[in-house]
């Protein structure tokens, strides 16, 4: 007889593993790169949290007590995986000049990804 | 059911890698590249959590901690490297 909490446990496996082949099929199928940004980074983000969320019931229900690890690397994936999409993002800004052409202006007025410091930036372009 | 699930998740983790390995080969830019990089280190930290549910351990958890902390480190050196030519200035 299956209790409730396994087909809880169950779901949750199922929903990650869906959402992350949906991220990565996204990463696959899309056509540019800033398209492409949003598979990886929101879908995959959702599978993993939902797998962590299967496995810190499978280990309540095995040993009787959660665990703290998962905790942790939810935190943690959470916390970095809009920082390192930010990252991404920029220095496709960065190598692709005919985009840079096309953006609108940012509020200093200085290039949404450049070299130097922002200010300096902003102000050999008004000297300019 | 929860073994099959197990093997479910499995299957479409591992179907989402070879997509990765895909996007690693073609892809144009090495921006994407870096991309895939960073969702492969995701979905092998998915893999690594669904052996510890089948196998009954929580000996996994570390391996899947480090395994998100040198990948986002990882992700963000070669963002660094290629926005700065340099990784520590």
């Amino acid at each position: 007889m299956t209790s409730f909490l396994e087909i809880v446990i169950a779901v949750f496996m199922v929903i990650g593993g869906i959402f992350l082949f949906i991220g990565s099929f996204g990463l696959a199928k899309l056509p540019d790169t800033m398209r492409r940004l949003h598979g990886p980074t929101k879908s995959t983000t959702l599978g993993i949290g939902s797998l962590l969320i299967a496995s810190m019931f499978y280990f309540a229900l095995l040993q009787q007590a959660a665990g703290i690890h998962e905790i942790l690397i939810t935190l943690f994936l959470f916390l970095t995986a809009p920082v390192s999409a930010n990252m991404i993002a920029k220095t496709h800004i960065f190598r692709n000049r005919n985009l840079q052409q096309t953006l609108p202006s940012d509020a200093s007025n200085s290039g949404w990804a450049v070299l130097t410091d922002p200010v300096t930036a902003r102000d050999s372009a008004g000297h300019a | 059911m929860i073994a099959a699930a197990c093997i479910f998740a499995m299957i479409a983790i591992s179907a989402s890698l070879l997509m990765n390995v895909y996007r690693l080969i073609a892809g144009p830019d090495v921006t994407d590249r870096i991309l895939a990089l960073d969702t492969m280190v995701i979905n092998a930290i998915g893999l690594i959590v669904l052996a510890g549910i089948a196998f009954g351990t929580a000996m996994y958890f570390e391996a899947a901690l480090l395994f998100a902390m040198v990948g986002f480190v990882s992700t963000v050196a070669f963002c660094k490297f290629l926005l700065r030519g340099n990784v520590i200035e």
